[in-house]
Order: structure tokens, then C-alpha cells, then sequence
């Protein structure tokens, strides 16, 4: 009995393998939502710039990318230079501020400049929570009707662009 | 000599076919007794390593004559490049890491074999083959998937991609090579604890010739951590030093299984008890130091060192893994039962609380395991996908550490088999009443945090400890402090300095989140502005054309109390070759605090959003771990490790 002890480190390692054999070639970065096709869920938040409370009407009548962000997520400061670039290039981006303090966001926006066309406040993340992400950066994909299309966890650059590129 | 490349993956594919050799021969010979077989081990060692050496010599004048002919060259590096950073970029990116990994393990074979004519006479080509049997797996992965020699013919382009700016620094020409040292380092550990199962001489000898060389690993891998944090610390630009990163952990985890490698060896010889886990202890390092490199390179993570990551390649280094880790995990099981220790202790004897440094430390490497690969297995088992980040390891890490710590001071005053509680509890309580009013004390000047108290007390008591250990070895009536001092071996100077390490550490870490500060302003030319005592004055910025980017300089000038400190210049860079901006912060170090400043982005009318912070004692952090790393390195150069041992 004592012998099958010595064994325990073997069957250990082993049933890490599998797992790492499942996982091999994963897009790690690929995260399949439920809401896709989905319309967007109902929401009430506080738009940054008037202070005031708005819902679901107020989002584009264009197809326009939905941008999870927070000033406490280092990568989200990895991917404002290139949000602030599609922006220029016409792509309209509607931000979420998200389990942040606005004061902090304000300035954020102030320093390396403003991306969205929209922002609006998640300060206690419910609308995070209905949107069903895990964290931030994460950017969606919707349609003028309002439909999402696609999710897209981690930060947007050149080469997730491409992808989102062909839901808009 | 453009056929140099080419030569260069000849001698690598001869390098294999040596390691294959150096795999097969002496451990046939081993089992038939076939002398001629054993004397093999040497120069077949001597063979492989300076085979794998030329390559990579090669691939680095490759690098410094801009021969953009071949792909990995062309894809890290650029003409205008400075020469520094076109020599480390050879370790830039996958293939040449691989490379420089295996030239490392080469390199470490060779010493091995140049000191293993005092190892009994079957032993030391054991050892080496087991050696040999990881670099053919290596080579095989580098030569298969992963040649960093492919030719980009007939259509080589005119210039490089260029190296990724982040790594273009003097942090990453050194943290790779060290970090790789460490790692790799503890192959050695690993071949003499395969050695010790196959021959079955699990006897106290192993642990004795593996000690110095398990030192001198994890003291490479202490450098290679600390040096990778501080680059994080100036390079990322947002002055953190750790970031639980599944790759930072996968340095980590094996530096946590290294350090109870170190202890539980020291046991092993000594007092030969934990025999076989301390067989497993090192089988476990070095399939850390493995699992590292396959979690980087597989990309099964995601992380903020992202490299390019590609399936194929993960096949390759899992099934070497699954074959390595697995075949001496199974010789564990049959062999390592069949192993028994004699000897007792009692409670408060050394053996019991180096016991518990091994059990703290390995529930530690379990922990930053378990955070690490959570998210996988969470996924795996189809429950969706997680990520697990710095609340977790701060929250489960940092209490058990500092358990660990608190040990840390005892332990070094307890005697073999046994020690006296009394004189345990007298010689501790001084120390310990000191260092939980001192601590207090500081505290009065600050508000009251306590857990940060405790773990100042921690670290207070660990260095008095120390201290008093220390004393009461060189105290004497009959001699002078000094002569007592000298006569003290290294080895026990190597402990002290290490564990000292540690205290200096904690303290950096402590203040550093506790007493920074931290300011996001936007400053137009010519404004002041106070951060915790100092003024930071912004005049402007002007342009600046460096080798392979334009910048933005910021000159900001800084004042305490009215007297000028410093002038910083913090700059924004933009790479030409990748059009990639990169924030370079400007760094004031002291030895009490740092302080660091990095640009935002330009606002109008010449101001620039600036982030200031003022860092309390950080250097401590990376100072610990230089003083912990000569630790390890005084150790291993105790006398006692030269005398020959006879066979």
C-alpha cells in the first residue's frame, strides 16, 4: 500500500498533461459568449459627459464596438493608443467605464485622449455583470439594430481589429 | 562567408547526434559494465557543447553583420540597430531563446564533466548522460520545429522588422541569460537525482555533490528574477515590480522548489533523512524549470510577454515533457519506495524545522501552481473560462511566506537531532520583543496598518535573529571577535547573507506599498507641482533623434526643500521599424525611495499628462535579492565542497 504513495507524483503529472494537451492550440484570447445574436441587455448608466442617466436608445444607430474599460487594468492602457486610432479612423467606440472611479477616469481620458464616442459610468459593474464579461479590456462587437455580434477578451490591436473588422 | 548559417545548423544537427550518443553510450555501459562505454561521457560532452557553442556563436555574428537572409534575423533585428542590443537580440525572440537554452545546458554539462573526476567512477558519466538525454530532447525541439537558421531565399528583404522596443534594453540583454541559468541549472541536481535512482546509491553521497551546484543555479535564478522585476519596475512604465504573470510565476515556481531543494539537501547529507523526497524535490525543480519553459513558449497562457505562440511547437514540448518528467517520475515510483531512513529526530531538532521550510515551501510553489494553471483547468473541465490575478496570490501567497519567514529566524540556531527548548525560547525572545516594538515605533509614524506591522515586525526579527546567531558563534572569552569571525566556514556566511536577503526584501516590499505616492497631473511648461516633498518643475520638451526612434524628452527638474535634486527626463519614444510608441520613464534611484516619472500623452498648448511617483524603498527589493544570490554563491564555495572525494 505504502508503495502506491511513490505513484501519486506520476498520476499527478499526468492528469496535468491531458490538460495541457486539451488546451494546446486554443485561441486563449477567443471567448464565445451566450449574448451573441442576442439584442443588448436593458440598461440605465450614467453618461460621463451630461451627468445624466441614459438607456439603451442612447447607443449609435451605426454598428460600433463596445469597450470594457477600467483605469486599474494595465492593459487597457496597453490598448487606448490603438481604440484612439480606429477613431480616427472613423470606427465609432462607445466605452464602459467599468468598476471605476470617475474622477480617475475623467483624467484618463485627459491625458492620452478620448477614444469613445460615448462613455458611460458601471461604477458597481451590474452592466458588466449582465453582459456576462470577466474582466477588462473586453470589447463587443454590435449592430446598428443593437444586436451583439461578437466578444473579444483582451486587448485590441492591429491584428484583432482585422477580426472584429468583418462583424462590423 | 555566406555559408556560415548553413554551418551553423550543421554543427547543431552534429550537436544532436553527440547528445544522442552521450544518451545511449555511457548508460549502456553503465548497465553492461562495459568500462570502454563509460569513458564516452566526456568527450562526447566536451563534443556536444562546443558543437552547440559555434552554433550559436554563428547565429550571433549573423546578427551583427545584419544578415537579413535569414528569417529569425530578419524578423529581430534591424540595421539600425545598436550593436548591444543586435547581439541580445539573438535571445529576442522563440528560436534563439531555445538556443541559448540548450547552449546553457551544454555549457553546464561541460563544467560538469571538467569537475567529474571526483565523482566515483560510474557515477559521473550517469550523470552526464542523463544530461545528454535532455539536450537531445532540446535539440531535437530546435532542429524540428524550431531552426533558428531558416533562409528567407532568394527574396531576402532590405532590413529587419526590428527587435520588440520593450526588449530593447539593458535589462533584457542580461535577464534572459541569467534566468536561463537558473533554470537549466537545476538539470544538474536533476541528472545526479536520476543518477541516484538508476545506480540505487540513494545514499547521502548524491546530496553532497549536487549541493554546490544547486547553489550556483539558484543563485543565477535569484539574479535572473530580481533583474527581470526591475525591468518591469522601469520598462512598463507604471512602477510595479511584480505582476503574478503566469510567466513571472513560471520563474517562480521553480526558484520556491529550488530554495527547499537547497534545505532539504543540506538535511540529506547531513543526516540522511529525507532521502527520497529529497529526490522528488529535485525531480520537481527542474520539471518546474521545464513547465516554465513550456508555458512560455506553448502559449497555452495568455500573458504580457506574449510570444509567438504556435501549436505544433507546444505538441513537440509537451509529449518532451510528458517523456522526461514522466519516465523520472515513474523511475521515482519504482525505485525511491524501496528507500529507507534510519535515523530519528526529535521535535525541535534542525531536521524538524528545515522539515517545515520544505512543507512551507512547497505548499508556496503549490499555490503560485495552482493560480497559475487554474484558469486552464477551470477550462478544461469546461466550467468556463477565468482568470486569476494578484488578489489571489496576494491574499494566499503572502501570510504563508511569512510563516515561512518567522521559521527562517529560528531555524538557523537549532542543533542536529535535537535542541533544547528553553534555549531555543531564550535566545528568541529578545529579538522578538525588540522587533515587535521597533516595528511599533515606526508605525507611530504612520497610520496603523497591521498586517504591514506584523510583517515589518517579521522582517525586524528575522534580521535581529540573524544577527544574534551570528553573535553568539564569535563571542568568546579566550578570542577576539575576528579571529572567531574568520574561522566561521562559508557556508554559514552564504546562509546568513541569504536570509538577511530575504529580511531586506520583505522591508522593500513592505514600504513600498505602504509609504509611496503616486500623482497623475497634466503639467504645461513652466508649472510646479508638489508631490509627498517634492517639486517637480516642468520646462518643456524638446525633440530628440536616438539611433532607431524619434522621442519626446520631458525635462522636468526636481526640488526638495528649495535645493534642486535632480533634472528627469522622461521620454515617449516611437520605433520606426514597428511604429510602435513606447513610454521610457526617468528614474531619480535613492536608497530610501525612487523617484519615477513617466509621460502620458501630449495635451494641447505644450502640456503632457504626467505620472509621478515616488517609490519607498524599491531598490531594497532588488538589493535583497543580490544579497541573497551571494549567498548561494558563497555557499557553493565552501572549502569543504574542493576535496576530492575518493570512489
Amino acid at each position: 500500500m505504502k508503495k502506491l504513495l511513490f505513484f501519486i507524483p506520476l498520476i499527478a503529472f499526468i492528469a496535468l498533461g491531458v490538460v495541457f494537451y486539451q488546451q494546446l492550440g486554443k485561441d486563449t484570447e477567443y471567448m464565445p459568449s451566450a449574448l451573441v445574436g442576442q439584442p443588448m441587455p436593458e440598461f440605465k448608466l450614467v453618461d460621463m459627459a451630461s451627468d445624466s442617466v441614459v438607456s439603451n436608445e442612447a447607443m449609435p444607430d451605426e454598428p460600433y464596438l463596445l469597450n470594457f474599460w477600467a483605469t486599474w487594468c494595465p492593459s487597457c492602457s496597453a490598448e487606448h493608443a490603438y481604440l484612439g486610432e480606429l477613431a480616427e479612423q472613423g470606427v465609432n467606440i462607445v466605452g464602459i467605464d467599468y468598476k471605476d472611479e470617475t474622477p480617475a477616469a475623467k483624467q484618463w481620458l485627459v491625458e492620452r485622449g478620448n477614444p469613445y464616442s460615448l462613455v458611460l459610468l458601471d461604477e458597481m459593474g451590474k452592466f458588466g455583470v449582465d453582459m456576462g464579461i470577466t474582466g477588462a479590456p473586453e470589447t463587443f462587437v454590435v449592430s446598428a439594430t443593437g444586436k451583439i455580434l461578437y466578444r473579444h477578451q483582451g486587448v485590441v490591436n492591429e491584428e484583432v481589429w482585422q477580426t472584429l473588422k468583418e462583424y462590423m | 562567408m555566406m555559408m556560415l548559417p548553413e554551418i551553423g545548423h550543421y554543427a547543431l544537427i552534429l550537436a544532436m547526434m553527440f547528445a544522442l550518443a552521450l544518451a545511449v553510450l555511457p548508460m549502456v555501459g553503465y548497465l553492461q559494465r562495459n568500462a570502454i562505454l563509460l569513458v564516452t561521457a566526456k568527450p562526447l560532452t566536451y563534443l556536444m557543447a562546443t558543437l552547440t557553442c559555434t552554433s550559436f556563436v554563428i547565429l550571433a555574428i549573423a546578427f551583427a553583420q545584419d544578415d537579413f537572409s535569414i528569417l529569425y534575423v530578419s524578423q529581430h533585428s534591424n540595421s539600425l540597430l545598436p550593436i548591444w542590443y543586435k547581439i541580445s537580440a539573438v535571445w529576442g525572440g522563440h528560436e534563439g531563446s531555445l538556443l541559448l537554452w540548450i547552449t546553457i545546458l551544454c555549457i553546464w554539462a561541460a563544467t560538469l564533466a571538467y569537475k567529474s573526476d571526483s565523482l566515483p567512477n560510474s557515477t559521473g558519466p550517469v550523470v552526464l548522460s542523463v544530461l545528454g538525454i535532455v539536450a537531445t530532447g532540446f535539440l531535437a525541439f530546435i532542429l524540428f520545429t524550431s531552426s533558428p537558421f531558416i533562409r528567407l531565399l532568394p527574396d531576402t528583404p532590405a532590413d529587419g522588422v526590428d527587435l520588440n522596443p520593450l526588449l530593447q534594453d539593458i535589462g533584457l540583454i542580461v535577464h534572459p541569460p541569467m534566468l536561463y541559468m537558473g533554470y537549466v541549472g537545476f538539470s544538474v541536481a536533476f541528472a545526479f537525482a536520476i543518477a541516484a535512482l538508476i545506480t540505487g546509491n540513494l545514499n547521502a553521497s548524491w546530496a553532497r555533490w549536487a549541493r554546490p551546484w544547486t547553489n550556483v543555479s539558484w543563485a543565477f535564478l535569484t539574479l535572473g528574477i530580481a533583474l527581470g522585476s526591475w525591468w518591469a519596475y522601469y520598462e512598463l512604465g507604471w512602477g510595479g515590480w511584480w505582476f503574478w504573470d503566469p510567466v513571472e510565476n513560471a520563474s517562480l515556481m521553480p526558484w520556491l522548489a529550488g530554495t527547499a531543494l537547497i534545505h532539504s539537501l543540506a538535511v540529506a547529507e547531513k543526516r540522511g533523512v529525507f532521502k527520497s523526497w529529497t529526490v522528488l524535490l529535485a525531480i520537481f525543480t527542474f520539471s518546474l524549470s521545464l513547465l516554465g519553459t513550456f508555458l512560455v513558449r506553448s502559449g497555452v497562457l495568455t500573458s504580457v510577454h506574449a510570444f509567438a505562440a504556435d501549436p505544433t511547437r507546444g505538441v513537440f514540448i509537451l509529449a518532451l515533457l510528458v517523456l522526461i518528467i514522466g519516465s523520472s517520475l515513474l523511475l521515482y515510483a519504482l525505485r525511491a519506495s524501496q528507500v529507507k531512513s534510519q535515523v530519528s529526530f526529535g521535535l525541535t531538532g534542525r531536521e524538524s524545522w528545515l522539515l517545515i521550510n520544505n512543507i512551507l515551501l512547497t505548499i508556496l510553489t503549490l499555490t503560485v501552481l495552482l493560480g497559475t494553471l487554474y484558469p486552464l483547468i477551470f477550462d478544461a473541465l469546461n466550467l468556463g473560462k477565468i482568470s486569476v490575478g494578484a488578489p489571489y496570490f496576494n491574499a494566499v501567497f503572502s501570510p504563508i511566506a511569512l510563516l515561512l519567514i518567522v521559521f527562517m529566524g529560528i531555524a538557523p540556531l537549532s542543533k542536529w537531532h535535537n535542541t533544547k527548548g528553553a534555549l531555543l525560547w531564550r535566545a528568541s525572545a529578545l529579538p522578538a520583543v525588540l522587533a515587535v516594538s521597533l516595528s511599533a515605533f515606526v508605525f507611530t509614524f504612520h497610520s496603523f496598518d497591521w498586517y504591514m506591522w506584523l510583517s515589518f515586525a517579521i522582517a525586524l526579527w528575522l534580521f535581529f535573529m540573524c544577527v544574534r546567531d551570528w553573535l553568539d558563534k564569535v563571542l568568546s572569552k579566550r578570542q577576539s571577535i575576528w579571529t572567531r569571525a574568520r574561522k566561521l566556514p562559508r557556508h554559514y556566511y552564504g546562509m546568513q547573507l541569504a536570509h538577511l536577503g530575504v529580511a531586506v526584501s520583505l522591508v522593500g516590499v513592505i514600504f513600498v506599498s505602504l509609504n509611496s505616492t503616486e500623482a497623475v497631473v497634466r503639467m504645461a511648461p513652466g508649472e510646479r507641482v508638489m508631490v509627498g516633498d517634492y517639486e517637480f518643475e516642468f520646462l518643456g520638451t524638446r525633440h530628440v533623434e536616438g539611433p532607431n526612434y524619434t522621442a519626446d524628452t520631458a525635462v522636468i527638474n526636481v526640488y526638495q526643500d528649495g535645493q534642486s535634486v535632480a533634472q528627469m527626463l522622461p521620454q515617449k519614444r516611437l520605433y520606426q521599424a514597428r511604429r510602435q510608441m513606447m513610454t521610457e520613464a526617468a528614474l531619480n534611484p535613492g536608497f530610501t525611495r525612487d523617484l519615477y516619472i513617466s509621460l502620458g500623452e501630449p495635451l494641447d498648448n505644450g502640456a503632457w499628462g504626467v505620472r509621478i511617483y515616488i517609490k519607498s524603498f524599491v531598490r531594497w527589493i532588488w538589493l535583497g535579492g543580490i544579497l541573497m544570490m551571494a549567498g548561494g554563491l558563497l555557499a557553493a564555495w565552501d572549502k569543504r565542497y574542493r576535496r576530492k572525494t575518493g570512489a
